[in-house]
């Protein structure tokens, strides 16, 4: 069992540009990646391509295809948008960076543990900052993005985990002990969100950004009828060998910390999953849609959640549940990774601290410190939930930009824990990780820029003048590393030489 | 609980430096709570002069189309 494998985050941004609520977010987040895009000089026709070739996004987990024209247009995420102008990178740390839909996107490389996942994501708020320091101005206003999940006027949007499994794992299984973790998560994941139902109506705070937006327990779509499991089988990778398992439930966290543990645990349960540890049915919830909103509701952390059996729980129960099972599965190993221990350290606690007082999780806790703020106030200035500074402090929490956003003050005065340095975060701007086969595709798109025609992330396609394009696919996610690649691509100052030495190794 | 301790115990460079870390979150409950209430107030002089001037409006055109 470990907390290491596969795995990655994409983050859809918020895009305003004050004063012009109704200027067109299509248009705006293409101005955000095409002014990365010329900021580090890829500015140029043949990096706009995403090869679609084997994107396959209604192939569905459960092991039917939908058809095409049952499909809701926004679930046909393959038809080659670079046709209607927007902008799409791979950019030279292994990420994506484009836009998808209304939302600049930004989708972290492959890393292979939790901590990676967190300093690329974080690499990515980097460069979504950067492109819009360098991006148009409107009457004397930037575009600005935000790391979050609502709008409070009935628009959510994502932030997605992707975690590589072994085929052979039956989804049932993963769909019945997953459930109740991700009901129960938010108690660490969630990021806080002042306002209750879709439009905000209620000025009341939860955990949770997302709760209010899922309808169905297991389902395809990602835009309407959400599910708590999305089924989309999209595997990127050897479909025989993998499957992607693509969350949708969770938040856009701020906290280095909280993003640590969201993949980490996570990725704890898929492994005991996948090693074949049932909870049988007692973790089974009677009603997981409506309790994940109760959940997201009380912040006293006291929600009893009606279980199938009959009995209750509460949130902290059933992760201790999860959790010991965990620490009982590692204790049976003869060795444990660094990564593993850690995250079951910090699981650990998490839980113990949100059980004593959650105001003990201040400085690790999105939710947590949110809350703590706009209590501060209310306390300061015997104000009431419904002052507007509150909702405004909700919003600009998540300002990504470091001398407006109220997260990276937090950060700046220590009172919310960093775990990289800007040292380390721009390294990982530049950089793709080095155990995976992003490292084989960010490198080539420093090294080959001008004979780069498309890539996705299993392939690279090359265009070296000749009369076809040279498709390398990369359908295994561990090869393409620094260890195996680093030295032909030294060897090669071309890419023809590149494509010569992979067509014949020497 | 002995199982945990003795994961802890395995100990790594970046345990240890965990640990330390959370000395500070393991203080009397009500002591912290006072502290945090300092805590707060320093950084809500601070948010104050970083929040946008007017609230209402400000988050009125904070419009998005909705995502994924």
């Amino acid at each position: 069992m470990s907390a290491r494998r596969v795995m990655g985050i994409e983050t859809e941004f918020g895009v305003s540009v004050p004063g012009h609520p109704t200027m067109n977010a299509m248009v705006t987040s293409s101005h955000i990646v095409n002014s990365y895009a010329r900021l580090v000089g890829l500015d140029r026709p043949t990096l706009a391509h995403w090869d679609y070739e084997r994107e396959t996004p209604l192939r569905d987990a459960r092991g039917f295809d939908m058809s095409r024209s049952d499909a809701h247009p926004s679930q046909l995420t393959d038809e080659d948008d670079s046709e209607l102008g927007l902008a799409n990178l791979i950019l030279t740390n292994g990420s994506r960076f484009y836009v998808d839909h209304a939302h600049p996107e930004y989708s972290t490389p492959e890393v292979t543990n939790p901590r990676d996942a967190v300093l690329w994501d974080r690499a990515g708020t980097v460069i979504a900052q950067r492109a819009a320091n360098a991006g148009p101005v409107f009457d004397g206003q930037k575009i600005r993005l935000y790391k979050n999940n609502v709008d409070n006027k009935g628009a959510s949007y994502g932030c997605h985990e992707n975690y590589l499994m072994k085929r052979a794992t039956p989804f049932a299984e993963i769909v019945r002990t997953l459930i109740p973790f991700f009901v129960t998560r938010q108690l660490f994941t969630g990021t806080g969100r002042l306002g209750k139902g879709s439009e905000g109506q209620r000025k009341e705070f939860q955990i949770s950004q997302r709760a209010d937006y899922f309808e169905v327990e297991v389902g395809l779509e990602t835009t309407l009828k959400r599910p708590l499991i999305n089924t989309r089988d999209e595997p990127h990778a050897d479909p025989e060998k993998y499957r992607r398992l693509h969350v949708i439930i969770g938040d856009a966290n701020l906290s280095d910390k909280a993003t640590l543990l969201k993949l980490g645990s996570t990725s704890i349960v898929l492994s005991m999953i996948e090693a074949g540890i049932s909870f049988g049915d007692t973790l089974d919830i009677k009603d997981p849609v409506r309790e994940l909103t109760r959940v997201s509701y009380d912040t006293s952390l006291t929600h009893q959640l009606t279980m199938s059996t009959g009995a209750s729980q509460t949130a902290i129960e059933i992760q201790f549940r999860i959790l010991e099972a965990a620490v009982s599965f590692c204790e049976r190993q003869s060795q444990v990774d660094g990564d593993t221990r850690e995250v079951l350290h910090l699981w650990q606690s998490t839980l113990e601290s949100l059980q004593r007082d959650p105001m003990e999780c201040v400085s690790t806790i999105d939710w947590v410190a949110k809350m703590s703020l706009m209590q501060g106030y209310i306390r300061r200035d015997n104000c009431s939930w419904d002052d507007p500074r509150l909702a405004l402090l909700d919003l600009q929490y998540s300002d990504i930009d470091p001398t407006r956003g109220v997260a990276a003050k937090l950060e700046e005065k220590g009172a919310l824990t960093r775990i990289f340095t800007d040292a380390e975060v721009d390294f990982a701007v530049e950089n793709p990780p080095s155990d995976t086969r992003a490292f084989f595709r960010g490198e080539c798109i420093r090294r080959y820029p001008d004979n780069i025609a498309a890539a996705s992330w299993d392939s690279v396609v090359f265009d070296t003048g000749g009369d076809t394009l040279l498709r390398v696919p990369t359908l295994e996610p561990l090869k393409g590393t620094k260890d195996s690649v680093l030295a032909v691509l030294d060897a090669s100052p071309t890419a023809a030489e590149l494509l010569d030495s992979l067509r014949d190794p020497p | 609980m002995p199982s945990q301790d003795r994961i802890q115990s395995r100990g790594s460079k970046r345990e240890d430096s965990l640990d330390e870390a959370e000395v500070t979150s393991v203080d009397s409950a009500q002591a912290s709570r006072a502290e945090l209430d300092q805590d707060v107030d320093s950084i809500l002089d601070e948010i104050d002069d970083l929040l946008e001037v007017n609230a209402e409006d400000f988050v009125k055109s904070f419009v998005q189309k909705g995502g994924q």
